[in-house]
């Protein structure tokens, strides 16, 4: 009975004494760090801050070293032209990472929506405004068929990606018959899927469309994840499914967007791609996958969803670019580009595993 | 007991699963403005009992009825559209999103005009003001770190912003599942006076835990729970814990104490 009357006088003797400690722990009080746990806190809040260092340490040094060959306006915008392909397609892998997924079939999508438009214009005839939305159309059904084999089937990215991978790929090589469409037949009845690979000259540097298309892309998606409910619900979404549930989210059709959305992306990289190389070929891009979740991981971005910011991915698409460019101009061998990328990508997750920890 | 201003209440629910029967014929009824515990041993079918309430699950049979009104919840979301929240024991809050932007999770409020209709962006200066404003209100906030992120915080600074969250939408009911569970003695301490501000601010609150003297300290009454439905609704002024944990094993008939089985 003296334990029930205790309680009804409010509180137990033993919480009395943690109670004279003062009832500080909610209060969201700033404490004394180290300088580590203060680093700790700085990456953590700022997911771009280190792939922003390594670029400008990148760029530094190769000034330094190479000169006025790699600071020239002209290298700069190669630099970009060279990472276009590759940034819009980690657009695409971004918006999937931050859900806690992979595609692995980026890549093939983008072939696959360039040999769309290629044929639809050049091989049927049609308007190359209908070409083009053939191909987007193509992109938005290749994310749908990923998103309900994820959703609907609940089968690991990974795995669905994989198989659709190849999938996509085969059947790129079936509607083309393994044939490219040449340049001048693409200038002839489509020129406006050669609009990315024109370009303005500013102070001698040479800004392709396709370029300036991708800085639009990145900033059209950092504006709806980070300015629109959709955004707070992928991160969410990617970063705890079950809790983002409970608080009203409906996952699966994020989920469900995010691959629709992803597969329109890469058809506009498709774009870009026809562009850059002038002409449609089936076996191009075939690294794209792989290079996309490179400069997703170089910037940052976690690959166990939930975390990491879209401007991070322009960035590691940059760092990947300038190492090879700067490498290559300083004469360096090209296996020795591809370590250093390997280098980057284990330093990056090693850094996300420590980021990671709260 | 009818003469009191009842916000919610249920009778004669019914749940079955198969031939386990969940919830065996429950009656349920929650006074506007008080601390309601739910007791009762594991498998009494309490988490059944709230699931009903919030919208989790969808009773076989039974009624339940908010402000007078029959109501027919689908989903927890339905019951959320008449102001009916829940904290749940697992918390539901994306660790990598801020303060602010977890208290809105799920509800985001958009600018208005054409801004938030066609370009559905979102109205981050009005959520965060208010966001501010709920969590001052249950002191919880040293203003600078609303940009926090949620995984930063401590059990009981997430389940304070998990309870703020709450409090800060409810027009009626606020349902705690186990929200001392995993925490210190302190930090208890915290949330137990964040439930109390949360009832002095008129909302009812219905608290499930297995804490007996955290239960005996906040709770206006308490409903035990016992073989799928209420046996008896004890008063903390009434019954000792040792009664109470009698009546909810079964070890003693409530009738047989001279307060009755039902407070009044």
């Amino acid at each position: 009975m003296s334990n029930a009357s205790t309680a009804n006088n409010n509180m137990a003797e033993h919480e009395r004494v943690a109670d004279s400690a003062g009832g500080a722990v909610a209060n969201f009080a700033t404490e004394q760090l180290s300088l580590v746990e203060r680093a700790h806190r700085f990456f953590h809040s700022n997911p771009v801050a280190a792939p922003a260092i390594v670029l400008l340490m990148a760029v530094l040094v190769f000034s330094m070293v190479i000169g006025e060959r790699f600071l020239s306006p002209f290298n700069l915008s190669l630099i970009l032209q060279q990472v276009t392909i590759i940034g819009i397609l980690g657009i695409a892998q971004t918006l999937i990472i931050l859900t806690a997924g992979i595609d692995l079939s980026v890549g093939a999508i983008m072939v696959l929506t360039s040999v769309i438009m290629g044929k639809t214009a050049v091989m049927l005839g049609f308007p190359p405004v209908i070409a083009f939305m053939a191909g987007m159309a193509a992109g938005a059904f290749c994310g749908w068929i990923n998103g309900i084999l994820v959703t609907v089937l609940r089968l690991p990215p990974f795995i669905v990606t994989l198989g659709t991978w190849n999938i996509f790929f085969a059947l790129n090589l079936w509607y083309s018959q393994s044939e490219t469409i040449r340049y001048k037949a693409i200038a002839e009845a489509a020129p406006l899927l050669h609009w990315t690979g024109q370009s303005i000259d500013i102070l001698g540097a040479k800004l392709t469309y396709g370029s300036l298309l991708m800085i639009g892309l990145f900033a059209l998606v950092w504006y709806a994840l980070n300015w629109t409910p959709w955004g707070r619900h992928v991160y969410a979404t990617g970063d705890d499914p079950a809790a983002a549930k409970l608080a009203g989210i409906r996952t699966e059709r994020v989920l469900m967007s995010v691959y629709v959305v992803a597969g329109v992306i890469c058809a506009i990289g498709a774009w870009a791609l026809i562009g850059r190389i002038g002409s449609v070929s089936p076996q191009a891009g075939m690294m794209a996958n792989l290079d996309s979740i490179t400069a997703v991981v170089i910037g940052g971005c976690s690959l166990f969803g939930g975390r990491g910011a879209i401007w991070g991915t322009l960035i590691g698409a940059l760092v990947v670019g300038v190492f090879r460019n700067g490498l290559a101009l300083a004469g360096v061998d090209v296996l020795w580009q591809e370590f250093t990328v390997g280098l980057l990508i284990i330093v990056a997750v090693a850094m996300d595993q420590w980021i990671r920890k709260a | 007991m009818s003469t009191h201003d009842l916000v919610m209440k249920a009778s004669g629910l019914v749940k079955r699963y198969g031939h386990v029967t969940a919830i065996d014929g429950a009656d349920f009824e929650l006074r506007r403005g008080e601390i309601l515990a739910v007791i009762g041993d594991n498998g009494a079918g309490k988490s059944s009992l709230i699931k009903a309430l919030s919208g989790a699950l969808v009773p076989d049979s039974g009624e339940v009825l908010l402000d007078g009104k029959k109501m027919k919840f689908k989903s927890p979301m339905d019951a959320r559209k008449a102001g009916i929240e829940t904290v749940y024991q697992n918390l539901a809050v994306a660790p990598s999103l801020d303060i602010a932007d977890n208290l809105y999770l799920g509800r985001e409020r958009l600018k208005p005009g054409i801004l938030g209709k066609v370009f559905r962006m979102l109205d981050k200066k009005a959520m965060h003001d208010h966001a501010r404003e709920k969590l001052s209100e249950l002191g919880l906030l040293t203003i600078q770190n609303i940009h926090q992120a949620v995984e930063t915080l401590s059990g009981g600074q997430r389940q304070g912003v998990a309870v703020a969250r709450s409090a800060a939408f409810a027009r009626n009911v606020v349902i705690m599942d186990e929200p001392t569970a995993a925490l210190g003695v302190k930090e208890s301490r915290k949330v137990l006076n964040l439930i109390k501000d949360v009832r002095d601010r008129g909302l009812s609150v219905i608290l499930i835990s297995h804490n007996m003297p955290h239960v005996f300290e906040v709770a206006d009454r308490i409903h035990i729970h016992r073989l799928g439905k209420r046996c008896a609704v004890v008063k903390p002024d009434t019954h000792t814990m040792a009664e109470a944990v009698a009546i909810m094993t079964g070890a003693m008939d409530p009738h047989e104490h001279p307060a009755g089985a039902f407070a009044e």
